[in-house]
């Protein structure tokens, strides 16, 4: 707990807990989210409150079956919400929208598709007064982010998953949001892949500093990603449990956050909460 | 396709693997863990072959002697002896007024089949003498705004043929038009689905006469007073109804079943309908519209022979039927021969429609 309240000083935050309005990007207000059954309502989320500032990167961990889903394709605003509500920058949210772009857990890329094609998709449907050479150009430069340079034109399903994400990652940033949900896009990965595609994630982030919410099931991910890890506490009546701020100075490498100091209290902290 | 097609190409296109190894064994590829290959796709294939002629000629031969016996045997008892005795002479000179009338065997199918072929070749020569005399004739009478006179001589069993491979596709394009469009919007909306299911369920197995009846009724009412020949129509009508489910059924569920993660991105993304439609729904669901489209033709096929025959509409199912009432000392024969022409014209309209398949499904595994 003493890490938080030293880092919580330095931030501006107003006298009830809350960030001021216009440092605040997204915006959930007592949540609620309830699954009728024939045995009488389940309560995946109740009285969820949580603000992500502008340029925040988040990351969501808890455990599995606790809501985290759930909660992401609310925001997503494809699935409807029971109780409270979701605002970017103010504004309620009324269904899904390219302002809130998702990076779903499959790649999710149509498999008929080339990788530019997949990601013109998007970048068609966002930017329809550009030209079709500026929409390829868009297109053609998140590819190049994502390393694939060499796959313009190879179809999605001619690609290993490793790769489909980061269509799936260019796709998510070429259409330009305001939020980026990312629901465990490197869960299905194996290890050594999901450390390259995090390097590329936040090496794009870095420069385009798009607000992420971003789930996951891998403490050590948690932290090199984020600014700031919530905890949320298991279903049903899932709500937000806690927050750790990390404090480590970006850009960041994995070796520095590896060996800083800071490192394991804020893993132990992490851990500790999973494990009661 | 490119145009190098290989050996290996084309018969791996018919479903035949074996010619590769065929080729080869006689370009001395072969290494010896290949011989079991060999034996199994090419010797077991071809004894099966082998088997299977030599089990239909002795069958043949012995119904043929049932059927010899039985008619020396009544000619004894009816007529005496002398009439038994020339009637077997008569049996065994092959002289063909006397010949007893059963499943023929391998043999005189062969020979059927090449008189078929120089029947063509016949009326295909008398055709072109036709065309040929009548070709200054006709110049003048189109000039002068009348109908040109056409070749009204008897077709050729090639003739049938193609004829046949008309009626199937005009019966197969019919049931594309109807049911593709139709199971995408059943697909598409849960409202039209409960609107059509009962529609579906009661039609589905109806049978092929049955269709032909409806269409007969509908199509002659239509074309009264018309003098052209309407069995064409009909029999292509009919065909397409008949096979048009399979198309129908598999198209509602592809389009209802996409996979729910391309339909979030698409609601992620904004697309209009249209764009949905066309860009997501559709490609995703081609698999199980070509299965369909694949079933609804052979099916298309099988029903042909049967409507054919009962719309006296030109083909291979009215070749049949001629042939059965023609009772010709070869026309066992001949209808053997047009079972095989029937059955190797299903497998390669098949094959066909399988190369498509894999050709515009996205993974490119196996189709079904």
């Amino acid at each position: 707990m003493s890490i938080i309240t030293e880092n919580t000083i330095t931030k501006n935050v107003l006298e009830n807990g809350k960030f001021p309005s216009n440092d605040v990007m997204l915006d959930l207000n007592d949540l609620k989210k309830v699954y009728p059954t024939p045995k009488g309502d389940y309560v995946v989320l109740e009285h969820l409150n949580l603000q992500i500032r502008k340029e925040e990167f988040v990351t969501i961990i808890g455990h599995s079956g606790c809501g985290k889903t759930t909660m992401l394709s609310m925001i997503a605003g494809l699935n409807p919400i029971s109780g409270g509500n979701i605002s970017v920058l103010g504004k309620h949210i009324k269904g899904p929208g390219p302002d809130r772009g998702v990076i779903f857990q499959s790649p999710s890329l149509m498999p008929w598709m080339t990788s530019l094609q997949n990601v013109l998709l998007g970048v068609n449907q966002v930017f329809p007064h550009a030209t079709k050479a500026q929409r390829n150009d868009i297109a053609k430069y998140y590819l190049q982010k994502v390393g694939l340079e060499d796959a313009f034109h190879k179809k999605a399903s001619e690609l290993s998953q490793g790769m489909q994400q980061r269509v799936g990652i260019a796709r998510a940033f070429a259409i330009k949001p305001k939020v980026l949900l990312l629901d465990e896009p490197f869960g299905m990965l194996d290890s050594l892949t999901r450390g390259e595609l995090q390097d590329i994630l936040i090496e794009i982030w870095n420069k385009e500093k798009i607000t992420a919410v971003m789930i996951t099931h891998d403490v050590d991910e948690a932290i090199f990603l984020a600014d700031r890890v919530v905890m949320m506490t298991s279903g049903p009546r899932a709500k937000i449990g806690d927050v750790l701020d990390i404090d480590f100075k970006r850009p960041r490498t994995r070796k520095s956050v590896l060996e800083h100091d800071d490192y394991y209290k804020y893993r132990k902290h992490l851990i500790d909460f999973l494990e009661h | 396709m490119k145009a190098s097609l290989t050996l290996g190409k084309v018969s791996s296109f018919l479903g035949l693997g074996f010619f590769t190894t065929l080729k080869d064994l006689f370009t001395g590829k072969l290494e010896k863990e290949d011989f079991k290959n060999l034996l199994r796709k090419f010797i077991v294939p071809l004894a099966s072959i082998l088997l299977f002629f030599l089990l239909w000629h002795l069958g043949a031969k012995s119904l043929y002697n049932i059927e010899a016996e039985y008619k020396i045997e009544k000619a004894l008892q009816d007529q005496g002896q002398a009439a038994a005795d020339a009637l077997t002479a008569c049996i065994a000179s092959g002289e063909s007024s006397c010949q007893p009338n059963t499943l023929p065997s391998p043999s005189q199918v062969w020979d059927s089949f090449q008189s078929l072929l120089r029947d063509h070749n016949i009326i295909s020569a008398d055709k072109a003498a036709f065309v040929e005399k009548t070709a200054a004739l006709n110049a003048k009478r189109v000039a002068a705004g009348k109908d040109a006179i056409v070749y009204t001589g008897r077709p050729s069993f090639v003739d049938q043929i193609f004829r046949s491979l008309q009626t199937v596709f005009a019966g197969f394009l019919l049931a594309l038009f109807i049911a593709v469009p139709l199971g995408i919007f059943i697909g598409l909306s849960p409202t039209l689905k409960s609107a059509f299911n009962w529609f579906i369920q009661i039609f589905k197995p109806v049978s092929p006469v049955v269709w032909y009846l409806l269409v007969f009724m509908i199509v002659k009412t239509l074309l009264i007073g018309s003098t052209d020949d309407s069995s064409f129509t009909i029999s292509f009508i009919s065909v397409g109804l008949c096979s048009m489910w399979a198309t129908l059924v598999n198209t509602a569920m592809g389009v209802s079943t996409v996979d729910k993660d391309y339909i979030n991105v698409a609601k992620v993304l904004k697309l209009g309908t249209f764009q949905k439609i066309f860009k997501v729904v559709l490609p995703s669901s081609l698999p199980l519209i070509f299965t369909g489209l694949k079933i609804t033709l052979s099916v298309a096929w099988m029903v042909l022979i049967a409507i054919e025959l009962l719309a006296q509409s030109p083909g291979l199912g009215l070749f049949v039927w001629e042939e059965f009432q023609n009772g010709a000392n070869d026309s066992n024969a001949k209808i053997i021969v047009a079972m095989f022409v029937i059955g190797i014209i299903g497998f390669l309209l098949d094959r066909l429609m399988l190369t498509i398949q894999n050709w515009v499904s996205f993974d490119k595994q196996d189709a079904i």
